[in-house]
């Protein structure tokens, strides 16, 4: 150990005495995710062996700290070269707006992204058809996950709309599972939401509703809100207290049938608890999903006023690669945004999500920062809350609509 | 200029880097937060992190939006929330702290080993405190399994994730609750001055009341704060993070209360008895009133603490939490996550009048009594 050390500083110190450049990239990439993110650093110092450089993570819960910290070096005036964000709206209603990122439509057009990439994609990171950044990865949003065993113990089978969940969670709580649908803490249940929301609009009015086509005071997003108490009922009552691994873990233990999260949990079910793909836990579109892939993305994209502009650019260029993702989404457990990927090196949910990629339309996440900025996302989890409470559909869909003024949302 | 010799002028010389730092670093930065609490600073989300942001003056208009705004209705259950928890926080630090500290006066054996245990927990951070709290509150976890142990059923309290109330009131009715409660303390107030033979300020007091009751009555029940009825009340979830709080301080006020009971003259205890006194009496008219002091300078240290409580609530909770939510988080999510650094000021200065409203008095009654020492 000592002697890596030793031998990291040695080639630290001669990398940086013959570098003829260097790079800091900044992410909330570690822990688990750490050794994705260093097999892409990795690649990039085969290509370019003379460039130092320079991993700043700031690890904690969805990049909560890292973004803090990120918002102290940007007003401070010295950026990261290049930073992690999720891609679409939460990069854009926090620094697009405020003017301090690169315009990236030169490099999506030298490097073929505008066929690599989905359209809709695209359309989510851009804005007035430019693009702020890179998507290196996609997860999805809108999966149910369940026990294949226990579904078939209670005969039941998955549902495939929202009004069919409810019949089932009736049919379950008969037969004596309490909650049918577990749920976690503040962000898992507005993740539910979305996938409540998404189901009962269709695809095309979730657009709307964040292009400001679609009021929230609208009845039919008041209808989703009734709905999304509805599944609720279904749901656990001590939610607030548990994390999405352990809602996670009452799926598999039987105490609830179903549970609507990210594809990440495929990576908890296969690696952490050892289950098998299909037999030990399975999954499907959250209901009313079917033919629609609500997408999650982390991106890098390009202050203005980075120190190593060039070098940061190479760094761009080699995410949105096809090697690039490929090296990097088989072990984050994501799947690439490009749609030629190599499907050899993923695993048996990995094949399935990508195909849907290909095929399903695809529509931003609310929750985690695709389709609304921060400062809507941020302050609607206490508009949930205040409707978990209160089950006033009316009353949060005007809080909502509020919001979304404030927030400048179809600006 | 006489009076500065050379003894004052290096008193002078080595006071003002830290005059100057706090006069920078904390009054300025307070000035500044002020300021920034009375602009539109982050309302606008292009402004907010631009290079070179517009910002406007709009004088109230934030704290406006906090006790009426539609949107705000987090930050005032989060204000009464912080009332309950400062109540019942400094209630339990301060009876169980002055229990163990009477417990252990009777010097039981291995005294010394028993006051570092209960004054162990202080050492600990917050944020070590809430971890542990938060598993052992978990919905499966040690508290609710404790029954079992005894052959009962595993409790099922949302400890932490219970989104029940208690004590609820509209908000609408706030000023009108205010008016009644304050006008109720002054009529207290008039009849005791009245029977000390203080005119005046019976007649002042008496005023005053009547006043505030008249007006709680006849114009109070019409001013409407917020268009529809809001209820807000004592979350139960807070039980939990009271319980880690308490754990966690009352060592310190039995620190405190250990002092004071061993300050207190064995010549008094003994004149007391000669005078025919009882344990009970002993407490009640000798010991609890020379302990006062010590209760007040206890509250006051714990009502800054739990006013201004963070880091305790992030750890237990989480930051999504509303129903154990608290103003200082309130303050961190809309200032650094939402970006509206106006409203995130002006939350942050409501927290700095509210620690002010403990402090104040308590520092001038400090400052007075050492004047007159002088």
């Amino acid at each position: 150990m000592k002697k890596a050390l030793l031998l990291a500083a040695a080639l630290a110190v001669t990398t940086s005495a013959s570098a003829a450049g260097k790079l800091e990239i900044f992410s909330w990439w570690s822990g688990d995710e750490g050794p994705a993110l260093e097999a892409l650093v990795k690649l990039y110092k085969a290509k370019y062996p003379t460039v130092a450089v320079d991993n700043a993570t700031v690890s904690g819960g969805a990049g909560t700290n890292a973004k803090a910290v990120l918002k102290t070096r940007m007003l401070g005036g010295t950026p990261p070269d290049s930073f992690q964000a999720h891609a679409g709206q939460e990069l854009i209603g926090t620094w697009v707006v405020a003017g301090r990122m690169e315009d990236l439509s030169s490099l999506f057009k030298s490097e073929g992204w505008d066929k690599a990439f989905p359209k809709d994609l695209l359309n989510l990171i851009s804005t007035n058809g430019k693009p702020w950044s890179v998507p290196v990865n996609v997860h999805r949003s809108n999966v149910m996950w369940y026990n294949p065993a226990k579904l078939k113990a209670w005969g039941v089978t998955v549902p495939k709309t929202w009004p069919e969940f409810l019949k089932t969670c009736t049919t379950l709580k008969a037969k004596g599972v309490a909650a049918p649908l577990v749920v976690g803490e503040n962000w898992t249940q507005q993740h539910l939401w979305e996938s409540v929301m998404i189901g009962t609009l269709g695809a095309a009015n979730w657009e709307n509703l964040w292009a400001g086509k679609l009021k929230f005071t609208d009845p039919k997003v008041v209808a989703g809100f009734t709905t999304f108490g509805k599944v609720m009922d279904c749901a656990n009552k001590d939610a607030s207290g548990l994390s999405w691994q352990q809602a996670s873990d009452r799926v598999i233990d039987g105490t609830s049938a179903f549970n609507v999260m990210g594809d990440w949990a495929a990576g908890y079910f296969a690696t952490t608890k050892k289950l098998a793909p299909n037999t030990g836990f399975g999954w499907a579109p959250a209901p009313g999903t079917t033919k629609t892939f609500v997408m999650l993305a982390d991106s890098f994209g390009l202050p203005k006023g980075a120190k190593n502009r060039t070098e940061a650019i190479n760094w761009l260029k080699l995410m949105g690669s096809k090697a690039g993702q490929d090296a990097f989404n088989p072990l984050k457990g994501s799947i690439a945004a490009r749609t030629d990927s190599d499907l050899s090196k993923y695993n048996t949910y990995g094949k399935s999500a990508a195909a849907d990629w290909k095929s399903n339309k695809i529509v931003g996440s609310l929750v985690h920062g695709a389709v609304a900025p921060e400062s809507f996302m941020s302050a609607f989890g206490a508009v949930i809350d205040q409707y978990v409470s209160s089950r006033n559909s009316a009353g949060a869909a005007a809080a909502a609509q509020q919001l979304a003024v404030r927030a400048g949302i179809g600006k | 200029m006489k009076g500065l010799s050379k003894d004052r002028l290096w008193s002078m010389a080595v006071l003002a880097p830290s005059v100057i730092l706090i006069a920078v670093f904390v009054y300025g930065f307070i000035a500044r937060s002020v300021y920034v609490s009375m602009t539109d600073w982050g309302n606008d989300p292009a402004q907010a992190l631009a290079l070179e942001p517009i910002i406007r003056w709009v004088g109230l208009a934030n704290y406006q939006e906090l006790f009426t705004g539609f949107l705000q209705g987090r930050f005032r259950q989060e204000l009464v929330s912080t009332i309950f928890f400062t109540v019942f926080f400094i209630l339990g630090c301060l009876g169980l702290g002055l229990g163990l500290a009477l417990i252990l006066d009777r010097n039981p054996k291995g005294e010394g080993l028993w006051r570092t245990i209960f004054l162990f927990p202080m050492s600990l951070s917050f944020i070590v405190t809430g971890t542990i709290w938060r598993w052992m509150l978990q919905p499966g976890g040690g508290v609710n399994q404790a029954p079992t142990l005894l052959g009962g059923q595993p409790s099922t309290f949302g400890w932490l994730s219970s989104t029940d109330a208690l004590w609820k009131f509209d908000w609408n009715k706030l000023p009108l609750l205010t008016a009644s409660v304050v006008g109720l303390v002054l009529i207290v107030l008039a009849v005791r001055a009245a029977r000390s033979g203080d005119r005046t300020r019976t007649l002042v007091a008496a005023a005053c009341a009547a006043l505030l009751l008249g007006w709680a009555l006849l114009i109070g029940p019409n001013v409407k704060l917020l268009p529809a009825p809001e209820l807000h009340g004592f979350n139960l979830a807070l039980i939990g993070i009271i319980i880690a709080a308490v754990w966690q301080m009352s060592g310190y006020t039995m620190a405190l209360y250990l002092a004071g009971l061993r300050g207190i003259p064995e010549e008094l205890r003994e004149a007391a008895r000669v005078d025919g006194a009882n344990d009970l009496s002993l407490y009640r008219h000798v010991i609890f009133p020379l302990l006062a002091p010590i209760s007040l300078s206890a509250m006051i240290v714990l009502g800054h603490i739990s006013l201004k409580i963070f880091d305790l609530v992030y750890a237990m909770a989480g930051p999504d939490n509303i129903s154990t939510s608290v103003p200082a988080l309130n303050m961190y999510l809309t200032s650094f996550r939402q970006n509206q650094f106006a409203l995130g000021a002006a939350i942050g200065t409501i927290l700095l009048i509210l620690v002010a409203f403990v402090i104040v008095p308590y520092l001038s009654s400090q400052f007075r009594s050492e004047e007159g020492h002088a």
